[in-house]
């Protein structure tokens, strides 16, 4: 069975976000970038399915060339082999145009499942597995915990968390998976797979040679526009409790949860 | 040209979802803010009893899409549905919750009516007549103002506890008008074969008004009841961090965080949790925060409102007799 897993490569979660003099885009010089920690689960759900069914594992991400680098770590995790679709005309593109030009790179590759993440830690949309199943026209599972691909290959169960409640859902493949926390514990890239990663195969592919036309990308395109990106609203300053022991910290906390802030 | 705004209201086993009283809700101030008609789209099966009520929140009018295939939910069926009535009404705006299963939906159908969608927002209005609605991203590292001016409908999610619900108006009723649509079986591809209910009776932490949560400073699993105590004294549910998930103590539902659930309870109790970026990524949009923690930097202190320096384990016990004097 083949796979593709879909990576985006966002600002460490460590990383403080400074806004830019534009006011609409973020200061990414002292970024450190890493791989979406839910592509991380799709990586290793996808070379946990191959070991058991066997067949390949195609890493998918766009973006500039830096993008590379989370290939090559998922290449050294066990994947076999990377595509990036990089173009300067993808700058300041939104969710659907990067899910178009994903779906133009994986549309005549032969795959049964695609995993992307969940959302992507950056802005945290969500949005760009729904759209690349919609566009190949397969059904989705979003915020998967479980995944079991039946013996003949064909058909794959998921497990789903709602509200109160866990989903079993199946349906034929292919289909797209996004992943959740809890699908699965991702391994570290050991020294031999970092060495066998920079002999793997990736291909570049720019807009052209996916048949897209750039007007149709990049900030100009947009169809969700920034107006303005700001710090997050301040919040007043805190109390700290007064008292000597427990018990009168405690209970002035309890006072004050009544009387002050009214939600006890 | 489009008219009108619509919310897609939620209801699971027949029973009316609170988030849909919430974007009802909001879809009134924004459908007021225009001088426009609210519609709810409610879908489901043998659900139509339940349609008029929403006129007390403030909907107009209820679009109602009956089928035994649109019980439970699945995304194929619902997004069949909702973009056959979205394409034949035309309507402005369409707002939908941001609970798990109102994501999925938002998602695949932005998709397929070929619009840009904002997620997951805190704050909607109106300016120059269009739809302006502030989300947080960066795990709410930064507030980002967007607007879907030119993608009709303008679609966006709302994050669950964050919109007031109108006070219900008796005296109001909605017209509930049965939705003409067509469901072709061959369209739908996924099927739930089973559901596993959490009878446990505790309130999602997303929906939860109050959370007490314990990360790595509750030292073990078997010391988490005295939260529990805390909790159901004051009906609230228990989260943790994941430090606390990742050593097993707590299953993975009960994350909060980047990683994790993102909350906006009435009161968040953080016993023992440092205050991560991370974890204050799930949670810092809560109304009230306290902090109980032994050590006087732990950064959780500067976003806490009430902060306890203190040994959770004398301080959790004490507070729990201490609220009993307000209930
Ligand atoms: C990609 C990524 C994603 C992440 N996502 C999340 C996420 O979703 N959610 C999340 O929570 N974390 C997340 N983290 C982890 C995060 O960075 C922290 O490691 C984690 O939040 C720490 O958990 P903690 O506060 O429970 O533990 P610690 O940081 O170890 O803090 C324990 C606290 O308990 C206090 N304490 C100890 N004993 C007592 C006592 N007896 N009484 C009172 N106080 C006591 C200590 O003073 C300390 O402040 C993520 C990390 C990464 C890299
Ligand atoms: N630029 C990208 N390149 C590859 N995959 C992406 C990209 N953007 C989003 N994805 C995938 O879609 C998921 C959700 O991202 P988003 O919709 O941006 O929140 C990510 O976890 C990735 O798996």
């Amino acid at each position: 069975m083949n796979i593709i897993v879909c990576l985006k490569q966002v600002p460490d979660t460590e990383s403080q976000i400074k806004i830019g003099p534009d006011g609409k885009s973020i200061v990414t010089d002292d970024i450190k970038w890493v791989m979406n920690p839910y592509d991380e689960f799709g990586v290793e759900e996808a070379l946990r399915l191959k070991e058991k069914h066997g067949g390949e594992v195609t890493v998918v991400g766009l973006g500039p060339k830096r993008v590379t680098e989370s290939i090559r770590t998922a290449l050294a995790m066990g994947a076999d082999k990377g595509i990036l679709v990089s173009d300067e005309a993808l700058d300041g593109s939104d969710s659907l145009a990067n899910a178009k030009a994903i779906a133009a790179a994986v549309k005549d590759l032969d795959y049964d499942l695609i995993f992307t993440g969940q959302r992507g830690v950056d802005d945290d949309l969500g949005l760009v597995g729904a759209t690349i199943a919609e566009l190949l026209g397969i059904p989705q599972f979003s915020i998967i915990v479980k995944v079991e691909v039946a013996e003949d290959g064909k058909s794959v169960k998921v497990e789903r968390p709602i509200e109160g409640e866990a989903l079993i859902i199946e349906s034929n493949l292919p289909a797209l998976i996004t992943a959740q926390k809890g699908l699965n514990e991702p391994r570290y890239a050991s020294l031999p797979g970092i060495m066998k990663a920079k002999k793997k195969p990736l291909e570049e592919k720019t807009l052209a040679d996916l048949g897209l036309d750039s007007a149709e990308f990049g900030e100009g395109a947009r169809k969700l526009k920034i107006l303005e990106l700001t710090p997050p609203p301040e919040r007043a300053a805190g109390k700290i409790v007064e008292g000597e022991t427990p018990q009168e910290k405690a209970a002035e906390l309890a006072k004050l949860l009544h009387d002050e802030a009214k939600v006890l | 040209m489009a008219q009108g705004v619509w919310t897609i209201a939620e209801q699971r086993d027949g029973e009316i979802r609170k988030i849909t009283y919430e974007i009802v809700s909001e879809g009134r101030r924004l459908a007021d803010a225009l001088g426009q008609e609210l519609t709810v789209i409610l879908l489901g099966s043998n659900i139509k009893e339940k349609a008029s009520e929403l006129g007390q929140y403030g909907a107009d009018r209820v679009l109602v899409a009956d089928d035994p295939r649109l019980e439970p939910y699945t995304t194929d069926a619902y997004v069949s549905v909702i973009s056959e009535l979205v394409k034949a009404n035309d309507p402005q705006i369409l707002i939908l919750g941001a609970s798990v299963e109102g994501k999925d939906l938002a998602a695949r159908l932005a998709a397929s009516l070929d619009v840009g969608m904002a997620q997951d927002c805190t704050v909607f209005a109106i300016e120059d007549g269009n739809l302006v609605a502030t989300r947080p991203v960066y795990a709410g590292k930064a507030y980002a103002k967007v607007t879907l001016e030119n993608s009709l409908p303008q679609m966006a999610t709302a994050r669950p506890k964050v919109m007031s619900i109108n006070e219900p108006d008796a005296s109001k009723s909605a017209e509930v008008i049965d939705a003409s649509f067509t469901l072709d079986d061959g369209d739908l591809k996924t099927k739930v074969v089973d559901v596993a209910k959490d009878e446990s009776g505790k309130v999602d932490l997303t929906e939860a008004d109050k959370i007490v949560s314990g990360g790595r400073g509750m030292k073990g699993p078997e010391n988490y009841n005295i939260l529990e105590e805390l909790a159901d004294l004051i009906g609230a549910s228990v989260g943790a961090s994941r430090a606390a998930v990742d050593a097993g103590w707590r299953p993975h539902p009960d994350q909060v965080g980047q990683t994790g659930k993102v909350v906006s309870p009435n009161l968040y109790i953080a016993c023992g949790i440092s205050g991560a970026i991370q974890h204050l990524a799930g949670m810092s949009t809560s109304k009230v925060i306290v902090a109980i923690n032994k050590d006087e930097d732990a950064p959780i202190f500067q976003k806490a409102d009430y902060g306890v320096v203190g040994d959770l384990f004398d301080v959790v016990p004490a507070l729990t007799e201490e609220v009993k004097k307000y209930l």
